[in-house]
């Protein structure tokens, strides 16, 4: 298409809009809106589902909308299904593994970017075989070892494994790697000890990091499942998504209307998390998959 | 560690050496205990443990076991369901991943291109599935592909009787597939997006300037150039595909009749039924399959520099 040659004579800010649209390949666009909406919509058959009754939602045909609008299944959710519990499960473990991620993933990117010591390779060994180990090939034995340290079935063993991820050392790494080491030298100089370096030079440049260690710590630790379902024993200890699964596996397997309000409970957190800093999402993808 | 010397000058450097290799091991001390105590020991005890008889009833006592040597290995290679488990993770991937990254790549190229912020929009509601629970998707997921709900209906309008998807041995694992892809395409997404935005637009333009149409533009120069980047993607979806397992236990545990029955359901499984050394074989297994192919990943990322 003429697109390319195009814009090598015309600068986009002279064409008109239709121009423009057309130099956008409005048709790709359109196409583009049309799947938009199929790929979205399980989300929105959800959110309809979740709104029906048990009786609208076994409707055959189904309908499009509820006629009967209802928030029932989320009643249910809060009253007979001890959501709350649930949900404060999921918070404090992802906001504990949050806070724990950005200040341990930092100390250790701090040292390996910035100091030079014996060892460094085997800690960087470490690190990558971390990144490496996925958790199926070592849940077994670290059942075990939780259970003999009496820790099944409390915060600590759904927290600790989890508080400094390799994916977050690598990000803090390659940031502070980027932090002129002019700014340590001066606060050297004036005789900053190192911790006092660290927490009061390099911690505070980390900001857009930090932004992005979170976001990717809080949003593995919210949709985390197979340690969650294997080291939480009782219903007091589950977190959503094991509440969920568990729920729909069970008797009221086939009970969909409070199971898509529990899945609505589940996504809409992170939903939101996601529209509102889409950036920092997409950003984390985008350094920890590339480099 | 550094050696002491009775050169005083060379003594001060080690002191100095030693001061800093102290401190920086210092900073790293969390994670270096994090990591033995979660990741160290596991993967060594994993193996040991598949070595033994160890079970449940051992849970409390995990040194009073017997030493069994590689029979669990062999009683592993000799159970047609672990083999049968194996091969479902094969397919899976083998069909999952070439899927996954065609219909990314497609997207990624109708993104680089054209108003930023409409651009912006797309590639969010294309990701968003990939920021949802797997479990929750997969209770919608369900719904959607029950005998007679969504999808089955909307086949109905057009004359055609759909399958029970999940219960039917031919079309559940195709079924789970696809809403694996659903979930996942986004991430492949964004890294070729990053890929695409990478290469020199003045290329593109040369080929234009030839003549070249833009489908040949795209095959002799953007999709060579995109190699490192589809290999990365490639790496990165296999490892996480082959280890497919929450799909499986929300929407049709395993079944029917063990048709998505993967290799990470079947270790869970056998840590279900308490016999803790088999399922350590059986995930040692894994763990080497998907280490092997980490391996492949490092070796594109080392070409690339």
């Amino acid at each position: 298409m003429s697109a390319t040659t195009q814009s090598a004579i015309i600068p986009d800010n002279k064409l008109s809009l239709g121009q423009r649209f057309i130099k956008g390949r409005g048709i790709s666009y359109i196409i583009l809106a049309l799947i938009g909406v199929v790929w979205i919509f399980p989300f929105l058959w959800m959110a309809l589902g979740s709104l029906k009754t048990q009786r609208e939602i076994l409707a055959k045909p189904p309908k499009l909308l509820p006629e009967h609008a209802t928030l029932a299944n989320f009643t249910q959710w809060f009253t007979q299904l001890n959501f709350g519990s649930f949900f404060t499960n999921s918070l404090v473990v992802a906001v504990i593994t949050v806070l724990g991620n950005i200040v341990f993933c930092s100390m250790v990117g701090y040292a390996l970017a910035k100091m030079d010591f014996a060892g460094k390779n085997i800690l960087f060994g470490a690190v990558m075989v971390t990144l490496m180990v996925p958790s199926v090939a070592t849940f077994v034995p670290l059942f075990v070892i939780i259970s003999n340290l009496h820790l099944s079935n409390t915060y600590a063993a759904l927290i600790l494994p989890f508080l400094c991820q390799p994916i977050g050392v690598f990000l803090m790494r390659q940031f502070i790697g980027g932090i002129p080491d002019a700014l340590m030298e001066a606060a050297r100089m004036d005789g900053a000890g190192e911790l006092r370096i660290f927490f009061q030079i390099i911690m505070p440049q980390c900001g857009p990091a930090l932004a992005t260690l979170s976001i990717l710590t809080f949003l593995s630790s919210w949709n985390n499942f197979l340690w969650p379902l294997v080291s939480a024993q009782s219903e007091e200890m589950y977190t959503l998504p094991v509440a969920l699964s568990l729920y729909s596996t069970g008797q009221n397997a086939t009970n969909y209307s409070v199971l898509l309000a529990g899945a609505v409970l589940v996504i809409t957190p992170i939903l939101l998390l996601f529209v509102f800093l889409q950036r920092y999402f997409i950003q984390g993808v985008a350094m920890t998959g590339i480099k | 560690m550094t050696k002491r010397t009775s050169d005083t000058a060379k003594g001060s450097g080690n002191a100095l050496r030693r001061r800093r290799t102290l401190l920086a091991w210092g900073f790293a001390l969390p994670f270096a205990v994090i990591f033995c105590v979660f990741m160290l020991i596991p993967l060594v005890s994993s193996m040991t443990m598949s070595l033994t008889d160890i079970t449940s009833r051992d849970l409390r006592t995990p040194f009073n076991v017997n030493f069994v040597g590689f029979k669990q290995y062999l009683t592993l290679f000799s159970d047609a369901r672990f083999l049968h488990s194996l091969q479902v993770t094969a397919i899976f991937v083998i069909v999952g991943l070439p899927i996954t990254m065609i219909i990314a790549l497609a997207f990624a190229v109708a993104l680089d291109k054209g108003l930023q912020h409409v651009n912006a929009f797309f590639r969010a509601l294309f990701y968003a599935p990939v920021v949802a629970s797997v479990v929750a998707v997969s209770v919608v997921w369900r719904y959607i592909l029950q005998a007679d709900g969504l999808l089955n209906s909307l086949l109905a309008m057009i004359g055609i009787e759909g399958p029970d998807w999940l219960h039917d041995t031919h079309y559940a694992l195709p079924a789970l597939m696809v809403m694996t892809i659903w979930r996942n395409m986004g991430t492949l997404m964004i890294i070729f997006l990053a890929g695409l935005q990478a290469i020199p637009e003045e290329l593109k333009e040369a080929a234009a300037i030839d003549g070249a149409s833009e489908w040949r533009t795209f095959w002799s120069i953007t999709l060579p150039l995109l190699k490192p980047t589809l290999l990365l993607g490639a790496v990165l979806l296999s490892v996480a595909y082959l280890q497919f397992f929450e799909e499986s236990f929300v929407m049709t545990q395993g079944g029917p009749l063990d048709s998505t029955l993967s290799a990470a359901y079947y270790v869970y499984q056998k840590f279900g039924f308490g016999q803790y050394g088999i399922a350590s074989a059986a995930s040692w297994v894994l763990f080497v399959i998907i280490a092997l192919v980490s391996a492949l990943q490092f070796r594109i990322l080392r070409s690339d520099d």
